[in-house]
């Protein structure tokens, strides 16, 4: 993975006497302290980390965490204080205003948190505005933004006024104006915070669906941690301007850097956040077609279990056999596994979430088989992996 | 206590006079404002000149069915209609004529220069600083104040008038294009500049359309302010229904005095009304 999006060092801060506050923050002291030395507040300490191309990355804290001001400190809608923001290793701070509106025509889009449609325009014409300002011929322009307003799925909608439309419908509107840029990375600040339950939830699979296809570098901001594990591939916590923990979702829940993390993880549902490949484990396997009975039982005595997953040279799963069968074959002095292989085997993929499979998992006596989209076996799901993820436990995949 | 009038009186007046000296020596600059804003006057008294009056009163009429197209306000046009027949057959329909062109004169003038220095506060915390108690001073000091340097500068007649009225009017034109250009969200000023917008594109294509009702309430302001100077810029020979008010001032005629009062009334309605509607006509 390459790196699209560098942040280093990016600090904020509000108020006057400025400088003396910066000069405070070095030397270790606390914002409570600087504040009262000099009355300026420290609204984002020191932020650094990195994104990689192609992912969703959730920056995710309460009110006051600082992750607006850091999102708009990305593309400068805030100017910094101090620190660095490398776009394909570019610096944007140290370009001037001109460079600067390229950069936000051409590498940038940004979706709000109450959509920040203009009243006055249609729903083409405001999708269309990042286009209009660039100077593009009026054509092309409406090829382009009918093209966006596709994709979110508001085809006719377009001679329509925002306030004609549902929270959810002028939402698709701010994310078709960020789409119909072309732009490569996403600032998406709170982009499905004002909407109802059920409206999230669709927007959120909307946006992995068109994930899947296009592949925008993502920064995406949110106060709701379900959210955040829900479609971040890494997730940045925030607590008062600084970072408390950056991670994978299964890292911010296995292993929650403080305290704070771990309130904050205390109500997640993690069947939901949980996938099939979060919680498989190796599976003890025999190849039909080289190995024999002997060497099946002998592997199985030697992982303790009463069954092993049988697979043929590419690794594609045949079914399952029984200790049992495996002895009998072994007395009889039979080399024949085929005749004992139950093929009548529960499968899932790696991306299936745990809920979904949670009620089939508790009712059938045999492991799921987790394949890959080439039917090989990766891994299997037996109860105690799953019971002891959803309990907060770390699943030691090759146990 | 110190008692103030022991001290020697500071002599405000006296600078005022000098600065006021000072200035007039810049004959050939006022000659050619005076040309310019005269040459607006003529241009408006001679379109007012050429229309006959049925057809202004039909004009009028139109413009408010039109602007009203919605809502069609049928008891405004039947008092547009009355009042303008009432003014003529009262026979001031030349003196009506010059104090709109008066008012016309000013609210252009207020606009073309209240716009942009609007524009300039709202971008600016600076600049409101400044000009905002400018602006209390223009709006609060006596309107007679500002006859006396006026006939200074311009001498006698519609362009003192035209030059006073921009004073005592402009402010609202400037305090409302600043407010409306502020009042626009955040977030939509951050959604133009993340977008990559120039000034002169976020300007044009977010602020002023979303500025424009409150800007147009600013203008209409402007322009009842213009109107409520028409008797003070009579007194230095500004012509109009002003002038007879004035008259009938000095000659103690009641009846004139009210009649002309009247057809002013008639005139600042009309005026109000049509600016309100033409604002209201393009919202959704």
């Amino acid at each position: 993975m390459t790196i699209k999006l560098q942040v280093k060092n990016l600090t904020k801060i509000f108020g006057k006497r400025v400088p003396r506050a910066k000069e405070l923050l070095k030397q270790g002291k606390s914002k409570a302290a600087i504040l009262k030395e000099t009355g300026a507040t420290i609204g984002v300490d020191r932020a650094n980390f990195e994104v990689e191309s192609g992912e969703i990355f959730v920056i995710m804290g309460l009110s006051g965490s600082g992750k607006s001001t850091l999102v708009r400190m990305i593309n400068r809608l805030i100017e910094p204080t101090e620190g660095s923001v490398l776009i394909d290793g570019e610096d944007l701070m140290q370009i001037d205003k001109k460079a600067l509106r390229e950069v936000r025509r051409k590498k940038m889009s940004m979706v709000f948190q109450n959509f920040g449609l203009f009243p006055n325009r249609t729903i083409l014409e405001n999708t269309a505005y990042g286009l209009e300002i660039q100077g593009i011929d009026k054509a092309t322009r409406e090829q382009k933004t009918n093209e966006a307003l596709d994709l979110v799925g508001l085809n006719g909608y377009g001679d329509q006024y925002p306030t004609q439309l549902s929270g959810g419908m002028q939402q698709r509107v701010g994310l078709a104006r960020a789409l119909a840029n072309d732009a490569e990375i996403l600032l998406m600040d709170e982009a499905f915070s004002a909407l109802d339950p059920l409206n999230r939830s669709d927007m959120q699979d909307q946006l992995l669906d068109l994930q899947e296809t296009m592949h925008k570098t993502i920064i995406f901001i949110s106060h709701d941690l379900n959210e955040a594990l829900k479609i971040g591939d890494h997730i940045m916590i925030m607590k008062d301007g600084e970072i408390v923990q950056t991670g994978t979702p299964e890292d911010i829940l296995t292993r929650p850097a403080d305290e704070y993390v771990e309130k904050f993880i205390e109500n997640v549902d993690r069947s939901k956040v949980y996938t099939a490949g979060n919680v498989m484990i190796r599976p003890t396997t025999v190849n039909i077609e080289k190995d024999g009975p002997r060497l099946a039982l002998k592997r199985m005595r030697e992982n303790e279990v009463s069954n092993a997953y049988v697979v043929n040279s590419k690794r594609e799963l045949v079914g399952i056999i029984d200790a049992r069968d495996v002895l009998e074959l072994v007395r009889k002095e039979s080399r024949d596994l085929q005749s004992i292989v139950n093929t009548e085997v529960p499968t899932t993929d790696e991306e299936t979430p745990i809920a979904d499979i949670l009620d089939d998992i508790s009712q059938t006596g045999i492991p799921f088989a987790v394949l890959n989209d080439k039917q090989q076996l990766r891994g299997i799901i037996i109860r105690g992996a799953v019971l002891g993820a959803l309990a907060g436990n770390e699943v030691n995949h090759f146990a | 206590m110190l008692n103030l009038m022991t001290i020697t009186k500071l002599p405000i007046a006296n600078w005022m006079d000098h600065f006021v000296d000072w200035l007039t020596q810049f004959t050939g600059f006022f000659n050619g404002l005076t040309n310019f804003i005269g040459g607006i006057i003529n241009a408006f008294q001679w379109v007012f000149d050429l229309i006959p009056i049925w057809l202004f009163i039909v004009i009028i009429a139109g413009v408010t069915y039109l602007a009203n197209r919605d809502t069609k306000k049928w008891g405004l046009i039947i008092f547009e209609v009355l009042g303008l027949l009432l003014i003529w057959n009262l026979d001031f329909w030349r003196d009506m004529t010059q104090t709109l062109t008066l008012v016309l004169t000013s609210s252009l003038i207020s606009l073309v220069i209240g716009v942009p220095l609007g524009i300039w506060m709202a971008k600016s915390d600076i600049v409101q600083a400044i000009f905002k108690p400018i602006l209390d001073f223009m709006q609060t000091m006596p309107a007679f104040v500002y006859l006396i340097p006026a006939v200074a500068f311009f001498g006698i007649g519609m362009v003192p008038g035209v030059f006073a009225s921009v004073i005592f009017a402009m402010p609202p034109t400037v305090r409302m294009t600043n407010l409306g250009i502020r009042q626009v969200p955040t977030e939509l000023i951050e959604a133009s500049d993340s977008y990559g917008s120039t000034e002169w594109q976020k300007l044009i294509k977010v602020q002023l359309p979303l500025a424009k009702s409150t800007l147009m309430a600013g203008v209409n302001q402007s322009m009842m302010l213009a109107l409520s100077m028409v008797v003070i810029a009579s007194m230095i020979g500004a012509m109009g229904l002003g002038t007879r008010v004035y008259f009938a001032v000095g000659r103690n005629d009641a009846g004139g005095g009210f009649a002309a009062g009247l057809a002013i009334v008639i005139l600042a309605i009309i005026i109000d009304r049509l600016t309100q509607a033409l604002n209201r006509q393009r919202k959704h």
